[in-house]
């Protein structure tokens, strides 16, 4: 098992959700941080006032996958969150230890596969699909 | 009924109208100066404005209509009118014939309201509450209500020399900019001046603010006809011209000094170009009305730049905006001023009378000098007694807690888990 952590594109949000989802990945916890990259600095004017915007505004997105998924997760991140200028994000990857489901008491793989996994998933790929013939 | 015979019902209907439109300009400029400051002060800066309408309400109807409106003699309207006594409902002619007395005191009062308010944007996030209102009320009946007789009131010596202001180019934006640069000095800047950036916390405020202060400048300056006619038109207009000007002006200087057009010089360069028309609107042509309203956004962006390179902590720059365009204005109603325009006024230097400017500088340095020496001795006595400044801590938390107790934006957060009632015995 894995904890993948990625920082995205707050834009890239939605692209991205839909590739994890199309990829079975379903548990997803966000938070919305500010962090510095390579990017560069944003300016803000408010009359005689110039304002220096250090930290960028991004998503975090977090994870854990059995082995198997680790690899089709990455790739749906790489895939869904690249725009190919500086700031796109990172993806860390760290080994987990133990899991434990609080309504089951199941442990594992057994508790990492989100109950209607499936379903949200088929419905990922169908909206894609859909999205495409358009 | 023979005095009811002299009232006109449309010239009355007209000026109760402006009093309600200038009334809004005071909550206008709650939402203007409320959104360029931080969250913390948000509620104590938009309280600055919004206890005017209250104190200075009361004020105005015990002393102040009297001491600006009164016929006492040149400098000073005496108290013969106190408590509104012997303001009926008949019409004074010295003032307007053709309305009740009582209209135009109120219209009067909402100017008396708003300009004590606009000082407050310079010594925004640092003075306490109960200081501010002392000085409010101190400053409307020293230097307000004696400064409007001198321009508006029956004899007022400015009024006889022959200075021309429509609507309160000095009486109300001249006083009240010279005054807040005096204030601002003399409070000292805010502790955390030029270390953090002080950037507005909600520029749709501002929006909203800056719009309504231009609805309501209609009834200001369009109202000072004091009767709905030509002349009313030709205020409403010329305000209009001065506001879009500015606005179109600011933008293009925005343009080139930054490459962007933004929304808070957007709202300031409006206002800044209200300001500026002010004093001319019954005066000046159409074409003249745009061509203050651009000059005056140029006045004032570049005083912006200019202090912004200071120490002085004007916060919300009511100098650059009201002290500067406001006598941008009054000096330029001296040059566009036209009789033609308007057979009542005057001729100004396009017009061949070139003493019209010096009558005007002479309004000007007049105003400046009164309004800053009262101002001073204002704040001296106000420090002495109740202590002008918040504490360095307060000044930090924010003076909504401190001077307040409220919240403009309460709330625990997503975890919510910060705020638990407190009890309260069941009687």
């Amino acid at each position: 098992m894995k904890l993948i952590t990625t920082i995205v594109r707050p834009e890239r949000l939605p692209e991205v959700k839909e590739a994890l989802f199309r990829a079975g990945i379903t548990g997803i916890t966000l938070s919305r941080v500010s962090g510095h990259g390579g990017e560069h600095e944003v300016l803000e004017q408010y009359r005689g006032t110039a304002v220096v915007m250090e930290f960028h505004e991004k998503v975090k997105i977090e994870m854990v996958c059995s082995e198997p998924f680790v690899e089709p997760c990455i790739k749906a991140i790489l895939s869904s969150a690249r725009t190919g200028e500086v700031g796109d994000g990172k993806i860390f990857v760290q080994p987990i230890e133990k899991v434990v489901r609080i309504r089951t008491g199941e442990v594992d793989n057994a508790a990492l596969t989100a109950v209607n996994a499936q379903e949200v998933q088929q419905a990922a790929i169908k909206a894609a699909g859909m999205g495409g013939a358009a | 009924m023979t005095q009811g015979a002299a009232v006109s019902a449309g010239d009355t209907a007209w000026v109760l109208t402006s009093s309600a439109l200038v009334l809004l300009m005071t909550v206008g400029l709650a939402f203007f100066y409320g959104g360029l400051v931080r969250t913390k002060n948000a509620l104590n800066t938009m309280m600055m404005s919004v206890v005017a309408l209250g104190v200075i309400g009361v004020q105005w109807v015990l002393v102040g209509y009297s001491i600006a409106f009164g016929h006492g003699n040149a400098w000073f309207g005496g108290f013969a009118w106190l408590g509104f006594r012997g303001v009926g409902i008949e019409p004074d002619p010295a003032y307007a014939a053709t309305i009740p007395l009582q209209a135009h005191a109120m219209f009067q009062g909402m100017f008396a309201i708003i300009t004590p308010a606009l000082i407050s944007g310079a010594i925004v996030e640092r003075m306490r509450f109960r200081a501010y209102v002392a000085f409010l009320v101190l400053w409307a009946t020293l230097i307000y209500d004696p400064l409007a007789h001198w321009v508006w009131g029956a004899g007022g010596w400015l009024q006889q020399r022959g200075a021309l202001d429509f609507a309160g180019g000095t009486v109300v934006h001249i006083s009240a900019g010279v005054s807040a640069l005096v204030a601002a000095w003399m409070l000292g800047a805010r502790k955390d001046f030029r270390r953090v950036p002080l950037a507005p916390h909600s520029v749709p405020l501002v929006l909203l603010g800056a719009g309504l202060l231009w609805f309501g400048w209609f009834g200001f300056n369009a109202g000072s006809a004091l009767a709905a006619n030509g002349l009313a038109a030709l205020a409403f207009v010329n305000t209009n011209n001065g506001a879009a000007a500015a606005l179109v002006t600011w933008a293009l200087l925005d343009l080139i000094r930054t490459g962007k057009i933004t929304a808070v010089g957007a709202a300031t360069g409006l206002v800044v170009g209200l300001v500026g028309i002010t004093p001319a609107a019954g005066y000046v042509s159409t074409l003249a009305a745009l061509a203050i309203g651009a000059l005056s956004a140029c006045v004032s962006y570049t005083a912006i730049q200019i202090r912004s390179r200071t120490r002085l902590d004007d916060a919300l720059d009511v100098f650059s905006c009201h002290g500067l365009a406001g006598t941008a204005g009054a000096l330029l109603t001296g040059v566009f001023a036209s009789k033609l325009i308007n057979p009542a006024g005057a001729d100004g230097l396009l017009a061949g009378n070139a003493a019209q400017v010096a009558v005007q500088l002479l309004a000007v340095t007049a105003t400046v000098a009164f309004a800053a020496i009262g101002t001073a001795v204002i704040l001296k006595l106000v420090q002495a007694t109740l202590g002008a400044r918040a504490g360095v801590r307060t000044e930090m938390t924010g003076l909504d807690l401190s001077e307040h107790g409220e919240e403009a934006y309460f709330g625990g957060g997503a975890l919510g888990g910060n705020v638990v009632v407190q009890e309260i015995p069941v009687e």
